[in-house]
């Protein structure tokens, strides 16, 4: 509330002076306590802890939300309490919940988000209960009404050519078998033989890839699906060793280490794909669309590789060798052409 | 303060919900405990109170009770409020519960997890956990999404800073969108260029600067068969293959060109190496490209594609 608003106890809020109305503190808590009367309604009885741990607070938190709504009073015409309800024993039960026995309908965004993610599921090669997300999006379209509308605006499309591979990789995961395969290393421009003890399967950033145990390797490995050259299921069963540890996807998938080697590249206006592709540590604008960038990598034979592609429109900065490299494999190159 | 405000709202949703026809301000004044005697001092409080209930969903709705009325009075009616009933099997539930997660940390998670509580609260057990061995995300990096999605939804034009590929200058550009797209992990925004009056893609990620909501709600009408869609589709894949290149390519070498290739077979003329044909449509991506194998690609024809690698690759050089 505003300053101009303030009744004794209305303490000022400058910064929400001329804003228009958003998300607070006490309307995200109203939306929780609109939920908790009709959650345990659908559910008759449910323990403090339980319900606790759905609406991600703590016992003492929910107890006080739970007072709050004991304590609802209306005064006219008479004075009455709309809300009942105890929780002796840890157990809740609402006897009186009035018109708030039923949750809220879901707003646009509320409704977008959970039927562009399914739609986007229903694109995840090898995901097979294609029968359960066609139920679920008719069901949520339904109870969205017109709010579900807009999530037509967003599209995802996922890359579906490792529909195979994927298929096969969730069958070696359900059986707990080991995978032996060929993989493209397009950095490298080779193939590479390699039996894989799978851990998950990934839809990151449109691609679908297999994490998994690499034997070769002897860590945890990400091998993008669409650049399996060929795979098999192997009767040996896997055995994900208990040190291997996923990657947390939420921090991004590829994170450079502190022994990777730095490289520094220029890059003209027609270069610039470079900084969205690959992530850089850091980009500074040269001006004219110019740009130079920084990146980590432990390997550093696909940047030689880039630069060839980039040709005029890249050069590599440093490390000094790595910029001699890429002359040599030009020169190599163009040998073959006099 | 917070706690006050809270019980303040809740009864007047309470309140708003269980009257069964409009109550005007001061009977609302009566029945909700909390707000400030002065009348001028309720009414200030109370317009910012429907303001953020609005903000929330809630339907509170204005008008009269009878066409005699002449002050207004407020409700919410209990259909346009509630949440129409939705029952869940087992396997439906779990879809939901990992399509919550797509969201994780991107734009809309938020709305995700907001849904998701309502949909818990109609009573459906859906949890936000794993299906075994799958784990789905979208990322929204892009700072232009957030005032993209709200652009589409609310359709309404926008104006954007945007630097095409290859372009060292930033572009003013006025669009009327129709779709957010993403393909393959990148965000795309297609609809009609309001300066050239044709469609146009933009990728977000070359979108520098704010983005300008510039007109207001429903003033964007999407033609139907928009095929939002194919148009991203069609801007990334370019062109279909129409030319034919000849390359020679060394022993275990050139795995990405073998796959595509229409024709691979020994070059009769030296050992060690192949001749690989292969597809190909625009000289400029297709000569970087190859230029990226160095010594291990070499184009035969024709010569438009063999100069543009030798080109590539004494830019390197220099």
């Amino acid at each position: 509330m505003t300053a101009a608003g303030g009744g004794p106890g209305a303490a000022p809020d400058p910064a929400r002076r001329g804003a228009p109305p958003r998300v607070t503190p006490a309307t995200d808590r109203l939306q929780r306590l609109l939920a908790l009367v009709p959650y345990v309604v659908s559910r008759k009885v449910v323990g403090l802890a339980d319900t606790a741990a759905a609406f991600g607070v703590s016992e003492r938190e929910l107890v006080d939300d739970l007072n709050l709504l004991w304590c609802v009073e209306l005064r006219a015409p008479d004075p009455y309490c709309p809300i009942d309800l105890s929780y002796e024993g840890g157990e809740i039960v609402v006897s009186e919940a009035e018109s708030i026995d039923r949750p809220l309908r879901l707003g646009v965004d509320e409704a977008s988000a959970l039927l562009v993610a399914l739609r986007m599921l229903a694109e995840v090669p090898g995901l097979e209960d294609r029968s359960a997300l066609s139920r679920t999006i008719a069901k949520l379209e339904a109870a969205a009404g017109t709010a579900g509308a807009a999530a037509a605006q967003v599209t995802v499309q996922v890359d579906d050519r490792a529909r195979s591979a994927a298929a096969q990789v969730r069958d070696a995961l359900e059986r707990g078998r080991r995978l032996r395969m060929s993989y493209y290393v397009p950095g490298r421009d080779e193939a590479t033989e390699r039996d894989v003890d799978p851990m998950r399967l990934l839809v990151v950033e449109g691609r679908t890839y297999l994490e998994g145990w690499c034997l070769r390797a002897e860590a945890v490995r990400l091998f993008r699906l669409d650049r399996v050259l060929d795979l098999a299921v192997l009767d040996e069963p896997a055995s994900v060793p208990a040190r291997a540890q996923p990657r947390d996807v939420d921090q991004g998938l590829f994170r450079p280490s502190a022994d990777d080697v730095r490289v520094d590249l220029e890059l003209s206006a027609a270069g610039r794909w470079v900084a969205e592709y690959y992530p850089c540590e850091r980009v500074e604008e040269l001006g004219d669309g110019r740009l130079r960038v920084g990146l980590r990598t432990p390997d550093t034979r696909w940047v030689r590789r880039l630069a060839l592609r980039l040709g005029e429109d890249g050069r590599v900065i440093s490390p000094a060798e790595l910029a001699a490299s890429v002359r040599e494999d030009a020169a190599a190159a163009l040998s073959q052409y006099a | 303060m917070s706690r006050r405000k809270t019980e303040r709202l809740l009864s007047l949703v309470v309140c708003l919900l269980s009257a069964g026809k409009y109550l005007t301000a001061s009977q609302i004044r009566q029945a909700v405990p909390g707000y400030p005697e002065s009348f001028d001092a309720f009414k200030r409080m109370f317009e910012r109170d429907k303001d953020e209930l609005r903000e929330l969903g809630i339907p509170l709705e204005t008008g009269v009770a009878a066409a005699a009325d002449t002050e207004p009075g407020y409700r919410i009616p209990r259909q346009a409020y509630v949440l129409p009933e939705i029952r869940l099997e087992p396997d439906e539930a779990a879809v939901l519960g990992l399509a919550a997660r797509v969201w994780r940390r991107a734009e809309l998670a938020g709305a995700a997890a907001g849904a998701l509580l309502k949909l818990r609260a109609a009573g459906i057990d859906a949890e936000e956990t794993t299906q075994p061995g799958i784990e789905p995300r979208l990322q929204t990096g892009e700072a232009a999404f957030g005032p993209l999605w709200e652009a589409v939804r609310d359709r309404r034009p926008v104006s954007f800073g945007y630097r095409a590929a290859g372009r060292s200058s930033l572009q003013e550009r006025r669009l009327e969108p129709w779709g957010v797209v993403n393909r393959h992990g990148r965000w795309y925004v297609a609809g009609l260029d309001a300066d050239r009056g044709q469609t146009r893609v933009f990728r977000l990620s070359r979108i520098e600067g704010p983005v300008s909501l510039c007109g207001p709600a429903g003033t964007v009408t999407v033609p139907p068969g928009a095929g939002v869609r194919d148009l991203v589709r069609e801007w990334d894949t370019g062109p279909r293959a129409r030319r034919s290149a000849v390359l020679r390519v060394r022993h275990g070498a050139g795995y990405g060109l073998r796959r595509g290739a229409s024709a691979v077979g020994p070059d009769p003329r030296r050992a060690g190496w192949d001749l690989v044909e292969v597809p190909f449509s625009d000289v400029g991506w297709h000569s970087e490209h190859l230029a990226s194998f160095g010594s291990d690609v070499v184009v035969i024809e024709p010569a438009d594609l063999r100069d543009a690698v030798i080109r590539r690759l004494k830019g390197a050089l220099a």
